[in-house]
């Protein structure tokens, strides 16, 4: 029987000498549990959807038809959908930026935090450990115009109310969430970037130290530079999560008042849930899933890269 | 842990050291100030709760909101909305399938991690990348063909139906992390294993399931917290207390032109407890598991 080695390193061949069949039925029988579960969960919905998204499908209508691309063609001349994905890629920029300074900055005083990194770590992950449903109610609450917390604080620090209606004004409304958001996220990356920075070798600083190296210098030139590859991961990741925001600000305002604060997952909701137009809203979804899927296949074509490649 | 060379090059601290754990200490607790909050609501009496000009230092506190919670008598009776929570059968269909559902991710997720790390076969670049896409995919866009599905297989309302649905969520992620932590333990101890004369499964049970124990534990948080928390989804399949998880079941202290916020802060920091409890045990494993290099690249 032809044996194949499972990797270069020639001592490893040796030790790893298994059947070609076997190395060949090995990997996939391995994942297959979990592409089973991704095949019922992911795949199917997604290749029914795509089929709905070309008849006029709608749960209150008895029969379904077949209408080819009529859905993707009032999706493209639709307004509203090309502004909630405009104010989808703002949201996430702005928000996947400010998340990374901030989180760059705690995790940067975490790594030389004295004492009490466990339970501060713990602290920290709060907000990581509420639901998003909850973060919207809460948010929600917060920036209410009559009793929230933000109105109340001004009420008492300026001894007169007043009732700045947060989640109605056009950029307080954006501003409220983007809040919320950065709230929930920013945990995620000090606990990436934290372990960057805890993972670097202690040499180089040493050595900058040794030369006088002030902690800016060393910041900007050593420990910068070294967590690339965990700056790289927290940012795909997050932008991968917020691509996908729904939950708080459909609680928080539901996309409105009117559509000024809707994005991309609110508006499809809107259209397939409550306006009974759920054909549109796979093209919509779909259009959304495919530029998505383009952005991850950018982002992660490097992680690949450094991961495999070239090391076969 | 002991990789904080990186803090202190063997120096004595400095004032400007203390003064720097302050500023932290500070930008924590603004961090931690709505979890504080919420806490606090949850204890209030709703008099208090939503009077104007606000009232900061409570004047009384009370358990009421918990005891109407627990199904226990209080003077009040229930919530004004949301009254008759079965909060009993929610708390035990949310810690079953979160708890099933991330065992079930972590056994699949490793798997799969094992064979990304330590084979090479045709497809794998594509496959990995098809399940990061399948990570793409927001559960709005999966709730309705998902629906249609489940109620067909009759796993509609079921907590079976749940726990596939967040498996298949926490797969990918998982099996990205353990694959990361598999590659970062050296190869030759796997060699050994199977120089010894250990067959290629008890190597995996032996030798790289053990010193990929603390990824797992990192792996497991981000599971664990993905199935509490879920809501779309869980909006969509569970319509009864027999599967509803809490997620969805935070909705009931809301109503058209009122919500109960004291009643909803009581089930939040319900909610937020298991979590907690669970971060705090292994925060440490997850420090050590994505420092190990499951990051980098």
């Amino acid at each position: 029987m032809a044996t194949i080695s499972v990797t270069k390193s020639p001592a490893r061949a040796r030790a790893f000498e298994i059947s070609a069949d076997e190395a060949k039925r090995l990997p996939w029988l391995l994942l297959t549990p979990g592409l089973v579960a991704l095949a019922v969960v992911v795949a199917f919905p997604m290749l029914y959807s795509f089929y709905l998204s070309f008849t006029n499908y709608d749960l209150t209508r008895p029969t379904t038809e077949f209408i080819g691309l009529q859905n993707y063609i009032k999706l493209f001349s639709n307004a509203t959908f090309w502004q909630a994905f405009g104010r989808t890629v703002l949201f996430m920029t702005l928000a996947v930026n400010l998340e990374f300074l901030i989180g760059l900055a705690i995790a940067q005083l975490m790594a030389k935090a004295l004492l009490g990194r466990g339970l501060l770590r713990t602290v920290l992950m709060m907000p990581m450990m509420f639901a998003p449903v909850l973060v919207g109610f809460q948010f929600k609450w917060f920036f209410n115009d009559q009793v929230g917390l933000v109105n109340n604080l001004l009420y008492t620090l300026t001894g007169e109310p007043h009732i700045i209606p947060w989640l109605v004004q056009v950029p307080l409304g954006f501003i409220s969430i983007l809040v919320a958001e950065i709230w929930m996220g920013t945990p995620f990356m000090v606990i990436i970037l934290e372990a960057g920075i805890l993972s670097l070798p202690t040499e180089p600083f040493e050595a900058a130290e040794v030369d006088g190296a002030s902690g800016w210098q060393k910041f900007r030139h050593l420990t910068f530079p070294m967590i690339g590859p965990f700056i790289y991961t927290a940012m795909a990741i997050r932008s991968l999560d917020l691509a996908r925001v729904y939950d708080v600000v459909s609680i928080m305002t539901g996309g409105g008042p009117g559509t000024r604060t809707e994005l991309i997952w609110t508006y499809v909701y809107r259209l397939a849930f409550t306006g009974h137009d759920y054909a549109t809203g796979s093209a919509m979804s779909y259009v959304t899933v495919v530029v998505s899927f383009l952005f991850t296949f950018f982002l992660f074509r490097n992680v690949i890269r450094s991961r495999w490649e070239g090391r076969e | 842990m002991s990789t904080i060379g990186y803090a202190k090059a063997g120096r004595r601290p400095r004032i400007g050291d203390y003064l720097r754990d302050a500023v932290l200490y500070l930008i924590i607790f603004i961090f931690f100030l709505p979890v504080l909050w919420i806490i606090l609501t949850s204890i209030r009496p709703n008099m208090e709760i939503n009077t104007r000009p606000p009232i900061w230092i409570p004047r009384e506190l009370t358990l009421d909101s918990y005891k109407i919670l627990l199904g226990w008598p209080t003077p009040e009776g229930a919530f004004g909305l949301g009254s008759n929570i079965p909060f009993g059968q929610y708390a035990r269909n949310s810690i079953i399938i979160a708890t099933v559902s991330t065992l079930f991710s972590l056994t699949f997720g490793t798997l799969a991690g094992y064979a990304f790390a330590r084979f090479a076969f045709k497809g794998k670049n594509g496959l990995f990348l098809g399940m990061m896409l399948a990570r793409a995919v927001p559960g709005i866009a999966l709730s309705l063909p998902l629906f249609v599905l489940y109620a067909r297989l009759g796993l509609s309302d079921s907590i079976p139906g749940m726990i596939i649905t967040y498996v298949a969520l926490n797969v990918p992620f998982t099996a990205w992390l353990m694959d990361g932590f598999f590659r970062a333990i050296p190869a030759e101890l796997d060699e050994a294993a199977l120089i010894d004369g250990c067959s290629r499964w008890s190597a995996f049970l032996r030798v790289d399931l053990p010193l990929a124990l603390p990824g797992a534990a990192a792996s497991g948080i981000f599971a664990f917290l993905t199935a509490w928390n879920e809501f779309a989804l869980a909006n969509v399949i569970t319509r009864t207390p027999a599967s509803r998880t809490f997620p969805p079941a935070l909705y009931e202290f809301t109503g058209q032109f009122v919500s109960d916020w004291r009643g909803m802060c009581a089930m939040s920091v319900m909610m937020l407890i298991p979590a907690i409890i669970f971060v705090a045990l292994v925060q440490r494993q997850l420090m050590t598991g994505l420092t190990s290099g499951a990051m980098k690249g």
